[in-house]
């Protein structure tokens, strides 16, 4: 049952549009109900080959040797792939955006650090006849102790994951070994609280489960031209990816996609586009490579782990004084996105609400285990679970309605956030008045008459007198360079302005904070060239390796 | 032994779009001979809708009939560049680019129009049902068929348009991690009822009650669908699904959807939905996106239910029959909260 409260904000809308607003049918429905929209799989090329992968029995080894000898004489193989196939055997995803350095093969051949990391590749004339392929390599491993939980990871004398990465840690800014979040003093705080709650949390690893499973299917086209029709969410960014692990101009590829069998975030990594058009290049046929559901459950990268610890001082009436969090996500072998999902983390603590003294440390760590990626939520999913079931510990050791808590703590329009920037548009009172209501919950007369337009701002727009900071984490040896840099300065969206706006300062005053030379106050900060960015991820595999936002010295 | 019901509430807010910004999408949007419009893009319709919102706000900027739209997407060599579908940022991001390029092509066909009625443009309207009139006159018109073919055939002008839409990058400071993430949020609030068996230590939702904000909802039934999909999906996350049952151990990692549990049609709980529409001010027609955040409160709202049904706290997920009953023995028993009891 839905219903739409449109009394709620009614001022803010125009509510008499043509088209906005209506309950029109999908353009593709007809397709989709009959069955004819075609997907990545329906390109079922004459003399298709199949792509199947020899992947890692083992946690964590080092490949001694790899004999495809007996392989290549299996009926209906055409040819089998090793890493020194790939023109360029490494890479990490978000090279496209500048961030990161690059840390995971194609096909590996030095090492594996997760139990089906893929080897070598069998390209067959059926898929039957390259699975049995498969069962004919020879790998001769030397095993490694391996590493799978987070906070062992990071323990002296663990295992090292990911050669590039050494501490098992990734770097931020080329300066930490952690995302860091400092706004006001939760020491100084949680000395003068009422009461302390602590809390650790685990989120589980969970897999996208689209019904169609990740693949692409790659033929060569006329005039030199590879066409690649696939399951991707990001076409530019898959095709991207493809070019720079091929080392081939953008402008050779043709990409196909659009309509795909759900995706939920598992569907960006772009494992499957290089291997197939590297396929195609190398025999001449159309190739596809897909991933069954064994593969898709085990060696598609997953929603990743996340460990949260929360501590909480908060006053006799149920304010939250100071909220401090560490976290570990575990990112796997490999970096992929975590890194990129816990800035994304970092961004949204302490949570929906107005907290005056906020600390985070934030670990991408790295095990062995099958590499995370994205999934509905990323970023934040984990974090949400965590807070939450911290709020109702909060409200049960003050002894109010959990709702009542929330109201209480809730931000509204004006006030300033941990991010040191100032909350706008927001809703949550409401959205917990309206829950209160429908599940006959009462609340008190201050929880009722509560808004997200009122009690926000003035004092609560103000960034904190003083923020505790430190150089805990502080590492060596890699370039400095933020996540940003390449693309222009921090003049990114401000909040709409607000009466209070102006008078807020640009920034934590400057004379409490301890020197941080690569600290650049983003008000003093050049103004951002047009979306450079996005130019970098339209072009050649050659720009790529020269831009990395950090990179070892 | 006994059956214990409790109930649980949590409250979320979510970031729209790309974390940082710097994720740009284009859209270019053209008139064909017959006055029909195509948008092409590089977007990926994955079930969400892509196609159908975007095609909603091509009609509604352009002024035309939503039928006289159609989206092609995505081939690169005619689609312009997305940064794709994922971080909830196809509505709010490619909304825009599609509302900038459609307003180029109005413009086109008004100035057409005005070519044809020997007005100027700027006091044209068009009524949504394929008609261009002088404003406050509705009997000096062209269609907008007339008004393409006349641009495209009799004047020389493609009638067409461009669009981006970019949040530049921001930056991240490395000491502080002040940051500008993102331009808007969207909002929910949820409440469950769950009944745990202290037997068998199985949880049942039996009821959830929501409200979610997500900005204007452009077409109430893609959101229904996500909304319900997506609270599925959270009730699947905190008491069903993981690859890794017994992390971070790696064993019994399931393979197929016998082993990978998630809920059945029926451990379904009727969901009462209240949608809240606070325009964030750089949507397209307000919209946020209400694809990712859905799923997130029911994860804390169950694992809050049960510990008011049987006083065990689950901070590990999955919240397993398992987990639950060893949490009962601990406490030497069910001891039921009640803490958020119906008042009326």
């Amino acid at each position: 049952m839905i219903e739409f409260r449109k009394e709620f904000f009614a001022n803010e809308r125009d509510d008499n549009l043509n088209e906005i607003g209506k309950p029109t049918r999908r353009q593709d429905i007809l397709g989709h109900v009959t069955g004819r929209s075609p997907y990545f799989d329906d390109h079922l090329f004459e003399g298709l080959l199949h792509i199947r992968c020899v992947r890692s029995p083992h946690h964590h080894a080092r490949i001694r040797r790899i004999d495809i000898s007996a392989a290549e004489k299996m009926p209906g193989v055409v040819r089998v792939l090793l890493g020194n196939d790939v023109p360029l055997n490494l890479n990490t995803l978000l090279s496209l955006l500048d961030f990161g350095l690059d840390d995971e093969p194609v096909l590996s051949e030095t090492k594996v650090a997760y139990k089906g990391e893929p080897v070598a590749a069998i390209i067959a004339e059926s898929e039957a006849q390259a699975r049995a392929a498969v069962k004919m390599v020879k790998v001769e491993w030397e095993v490694l102790p391996h590493v799978l939980d987070v906070e062992d990871a990071l323990k002296p004398g663990a295992p090292v994951v990911c050669d590039v990465y050494p501490t098992n840690k990734f770097i931020y800014h080329g300066k930490f070994d952690h995302q860091k979040l400092r706004y006001g003093d939760v020491e100084e705080a949680f000395a003068r609280a009422d009461h302390i709650v602590e809390g650790r949390y685990q989120m589980s690893p969970i897999e996208q489960a689209p019904m169609e499973t990740c693949g692409a299917i790659a033929a060569p086209e006329v005039n030199d031209r590879y066409v690649c029709f696939t399951s991707t969410q990001g076409l530019f960014f898959s095709l991207g990816t493809a070019a720079k692990l091929l080392t081939m101009p953008s402008s050779r590829l043709h990409f196909v996609g659009g309509t795909v069998g759900g995706g939920f975030g598992g569907k960006v990594d772009s494992m499957h586009e290089p291997l197939a058009i590297l396929g195609a290049m190398l025999t001449g046929r159309p190739c596809k490579y897909a991933w069954d559901r064994e593969e898709e459950m085990q060696v598609g990268a997953p929603r990743g782990a996340e460990r949260w610890y929360i501590k909480d001082g908060v006053a006799r009436d149920g304010r939250i004084l100071a909220r401090k969090f560490t976290g570990y996500f575990d990112s796997g072998a490999y970096t992929r996105l975590s890194s990129y999902a816990i800035i994304k983390g970092v961004g949204h603590l302490p949570g929906p609400y107005t907290i005056p003294n906020v600390y985070a440390d934030v670990f991408c760590v790295y095990t062995n285990r099958t590499p995370a990626t994205a999934m509905r939520g990323f970023g934040i999913t984990g974090v949400d679970f965590a807070i939450e079931a911290h709020m109702d510990k909060v409200a049960e050791t003050v002894g109010m309605n959990p709702i009542g808590l929330r109201i209480l703590n809730s931000y509204r329009d004006g006030d300033m956030k941990a991010h040191r920037r100032l909350a706008k548009n927001c809703a949550l009172v409401e959205c917990c008045q309206v829950v209160a209501e429908k599940g006959g919950v009462a609340l008190s007369q201050e929880s009722r008459s509560a808004t997200s337009l009122t009690g926000g701002g003035g004092e609560r727009a103000r960034l904190p007198a003083r923020t505790a900071t430190d150089q805990n984490g502080a590492v060596s040896g890699f370039r400095g360079g933020n996540y940003a840099r390449k693309g222009g300065g921090a003049s990114g969206p401000q909040p709409a302005a607000m009466p209070v706006a102006a008078a807020v300062p640009a920034y934590a005053s400057s004379q409490q904070r301890p020197a941080a030379p690569a600290y650049q106050p983003s008000a003093t900060a050049p103004p951002a060239a047009p979306a450079p960015a996005a130019e970098t991820a339209r072009h050649g595999a050659l720009r790529f390796s020269s831009l990395s936002g950090f990179r070892r010295r | 032994m006994a059956m214990h019901r409790g109930r649980g509430f949590a409250s979320i807010n979510y970031p729209i779009g790309m974390n940082l910004g710097g994720d740009p999408s284009q859209a270019l949007v053209h008139s064909n001979p017959d006055g029909k419009f195509t948008v092409a893009l590089s977007s990926i319709d994955l079930g969400q809708g892509m196609k159908s919102v975007t095609r909603q706000i091509a009609a509604e900027t352009l002024g035309i009939p939503v039928a006289d739209v159609y989206v092609d997407t995505a081939d690169s060599d005619t689609g312009p560049h997305c940064m794709g579908s994922f971080a909830s940022r196809g509505t709010h991001r490619v909304g825009n680019a599609v509302i900038q390029a459609a307003q180029e092509a109005r413009a086109v066909m008004l100035e057409a129009a005005a070519e044809e009625l020997e007005v100027d443009p700027a006091d044209l309207v068009t009524d949504g049902h394929g008609n261009i009139h002088v404003k406050g006159a509705p009997s000096r018109s062209i269609t907008t068929m007339a008004a393409c073919q006349a641009a495209q055939f009799k004047q020389g002008r493609t009638v067409s348009g461009r669009g981006i839409f970019l949040i530049p990058l921001s930056e991240v400071d490395p000491d502080t991690g002040e940051m500008t993430p993102v331009s808007c949020f969207a909002h929910a609030a949820m409440l469950v009822e769950v009944e745990v068996d202290d037997e068998t230590g199985e949880v049942s939702v039996l009821d959830m009650q929501s409200a979610y904000e997500l900005g204007r909802a452009l077409n109430p039934k893609l959101v229904e669908q996500q909304l319900i999909g997506g609270a599925w999906m959270g009730m699947s996350h905190v008491l069903w699904e993981t690859t890794e049952p017994y992390y971070p151990d790696r064993s019994h990692g399931p393979v197929d959807f016998n082993h990978y549990l998630m809920p059945g049609p029926g451990d379904l709980a009727p969901h009462h939905i209240s949608v809240l529409e606070r325009p964030a001010p750089d949507g397209p027609f307000g919209g946020k996106g209400p694809g990712e955040m859905c799923a997130n409160p029911v994860l804390p709202a169950v694992a809050n239910a049960v510990y008011d049904a049987v006083g065990v706290r689950i901070d590990e997920l999955p919240i397993t029959p398992e987990k639950v009953l060893r949490g009962i023995r601990a406490n030497g028993g069910a001891r039921p909260k009640m803490r958020l009891a119906r008042t009326r």
